[in-house]
C-alpha cells in the first residue's frame, strides 16, 4: 500500500510541535528462526517525537528524516514484563501484530510516556473536543438565558462577553487556511456569526452543531449517537466509549494500578 | 521510512466519516483519472480500486491544502510540495463541497486547534479551565501556541 511519506516525513521535521519527545530504547524484533528458541534481545537505542496519533523515531535527535513511523489507532500502552526495567508495550488490537517494547530512562520518563501514548488516539482527542464543544454550548446557553432575564447585571464583564464577536464559535469553526494552520485571533473574530441570541428577536435558538461523524451503513462500531445507552461496549479504545470521564478515569486507574504493582516489585527487590 | 502497515490496513477497515466512489487522479506523469472507493478515517483517506478489500494507498492529512478546483472538483496537496495535487472529481457541487468541508476538518491539528479555541472560549465565559476537572490541563497536546521540547 502506497503512502505519501515524503509529506509525512515533512510533518514528522517540520517545526510544529510535538506532544512528547525523547530518547528510548527500542527492542529489535527479530524474525524466528526455527532452530534457535533462543535469541539475544537486543535494544536500539532511537529518538522519538509524538505528534498527534503518529509516533516517529529518528535514529539521532538531529536527524533529518524518521527511520519509522507507529500509527497509534486501535492500540493499547501497557507496562510489560520485560527483562529491562521502565519497559513499556505498545499492542494493537489485531490479533498477530507485532508490539513494540520501548524502555524508558526511569520512572518519570516511562509514566510520562506511557501517559502521552494512551492519550495520542484521533479518537480521544475527538472525543475531548465534542466535550468542550458541548460545555461552550451550555455556557452561550446560560448566559444568554442571563441576558434575558430582566433583572440585568451591570458588570461590565458581561457586557464585554456581549460585543464579543467570538462569543458564539459554534456556527463556523476557526477559520482554516490551510489545514492545520487556523487564523482566529483575540481580535479577529469569526466569519459569519450570527447575533448574540438576546438581539434575535427573542428567538434563543442554540448555535447548530458541526456535523456530526456518520458512520457507515454496515458498521456497528459508529460514533457514539445522542441518547446512546450506556449498555454500548466500552473499553479505553474503543470509539463507542461515549462517557468522557468515564474514559479519563479508566486511565487513570490503569496507571494507579500498574504505578502499585511497580512499587511492589520495587520493596521486593528486582526479579 | 518504515512504518506498521498492518496496522494501517486495519484502519482502513474501520467505519469511515465519509466514503464514496470518486474519480481520482494522482500527481504522477501521464496518470488519468480512475474511479476509486475513497474513505476517510481519522486522520487518514484511504483509496481501493472498486472491487478491492485492501487500499491501494494512503493520505495522512496533515499540513495539507484543500482546494476546490473547477465544476465538481478538488485537490488535496500537501505543504512542502504544492504543485503535486491529488485530484478527485465528484458527481455533483454537492458532494464536492461536502469533501472538502470534511477533509479541511480531518486533521489531527484542525482539532487541536478547535480544543484550544473551545477551552479559550470557556475559560473567558466562565472563568475555569474545562480540562482542569479531567487533570489534563497542562498536557502539551492541549497548550496554546508552540512547547517545544
Amino acid at each position: 500500500m502506497k503512502l505519501n511519506e515524503r509529506s509525512v516525513a515533512h510533518y514528522a521535521t517540520c517545526d510544529s510541535p510535538a506532544d512528547h519527545a525523547g530518547f528510548l530504547r527500542k527492542r529489535v524484533e527479530r524474525h524466528h528462526h526455527h532452530a534457535h528458541h533462543h535469541h539475544a534481545t537486543s535494544y536500539q537505542r532511537r529518538w522519538f517525537v509524538l505528534k498527534g496519533n503518529l509516533l516517529f523515531y529518528f535514529e539521532e535527535r538531529e536527524s533529518r528524516e524518521p527511520v519509522g513511523l507507529v500509527v497509534l489507532e486501535g492500540c493499547t500502552v501497557e507496562l510489560c514484563e520485560a527483562a529491562e526495567e521502565f519497559a513499556f508495550a505498545i499492542r494493537f488490537d489485531d490479533a498477530g501484530a507485532r508490539a513494540y517494547v520501548l524502555v524508558a530512562d526511569g520512572q518519570a520518563a516511562m509514566e510520562a510516556w506511557v501517559k502521552a501514548l494512551s492519550r495520542a488516539s484521533f479518537d480521544y482527542m475527538r472525543l475531548v473536543v465534542r466535550e468542550l464543544e458541548k460545555q461552550l454550548e451550555e455556557a452561550c446557553k446560560s448566559l444568554a438565558a442571563c441576558c434575558k432575564s430582566p433583572r440585568r447585571s451591570s458588570s461590565s464583564g458581561r457586557k464585554r462577553h456581549l460585543s464579543n464577536p467570538a462569543l458564539l464559535p459554534l456556527q463556523e469553526k476557526p477559520v482554516v487556511m490551510e489545514n492545520g494552520y487556523s487564523t482566529w485571533g483575540s481580535g479577529g473574530g469569526v466569519p459569519g456569526v450570527a447575533a448574540c441570541p438576546d438581539r434575535d428577536g427573542g428567538h434563543a435558538k442554540p448555535p447548530p452543531l458541526p456535523p456530526r461523524r456518520r458512520s457507515a451503513a454496515s458498521s456497528t462500531a459508529g460514533s457514539p449517537a445522542p441518547g446512546l445507552s450506556p449498555a454500548v461496549l466500552e473499553s479505553p479504545v474503543s470509539p463507542e466509549t461515549a462517557c468522557f470521564s468515564k474514559l479519563h478515569s479508566w486511565y487513570g486507574q490503569e496507571i494507579a494500578v500498574l504505578r502499585r504493582e511497580w512499587q511492589e516489585r520495587q520493596k521486593r527487590g528486582h526479579p | 521510512m518504515r512504518y506498521n502497515e498492518r496496522e494501517l490496513l486495519s484502519l482502513a477497515r474501520q467505519p469511515a466519516e465519509k466514503a464514496a466512489e470518486i474519480l481520482m487522479r494522482v500527481p504522477k506523469k501521464g496518470s488519468v483519472l480512475k474511479k476509486r472507493l475513497v474513505k476517510l478515517v481519522v486522520n487518514f483517506l484511504f483509496y481501493f480500486r472498486t472491487d478491492e478489500a485492501e487500499p491501494i494507498g494512503a493520505l495522512l492529512l496533515e499540513h495539507c491544502r484543500i482546494t476546490k478546483e473547477e465544476e465538481n472538483v478538488f485537490s488535496i496537496s500537501f505543504i512542502e510540495e504544492p504543485e503535486r495535487k491529488y485530484c478527485f472529481e465528484c458527481d455533483s457541487k454537492e458532494q464536492c463541497q461536502e469533501w472538502i468541508e470534511a477533509l479541511k476538518r480531518a486533521s489531527y491539528e484542525f482539532m487541536r486547534r478547535s480544543l484550544i479555541f473551545y477551552r479559550n472560549e470557556i475559560q473567558k465565559m466562565t472563568g475555569k479551565d474545562p480540562l482542569e476537572q479531567y487533570g489534563i490541563s497542562e498536557e502539551a497536546r492541549f497548550q496554546l501556541g508552540t512547547h517545544k521540547q
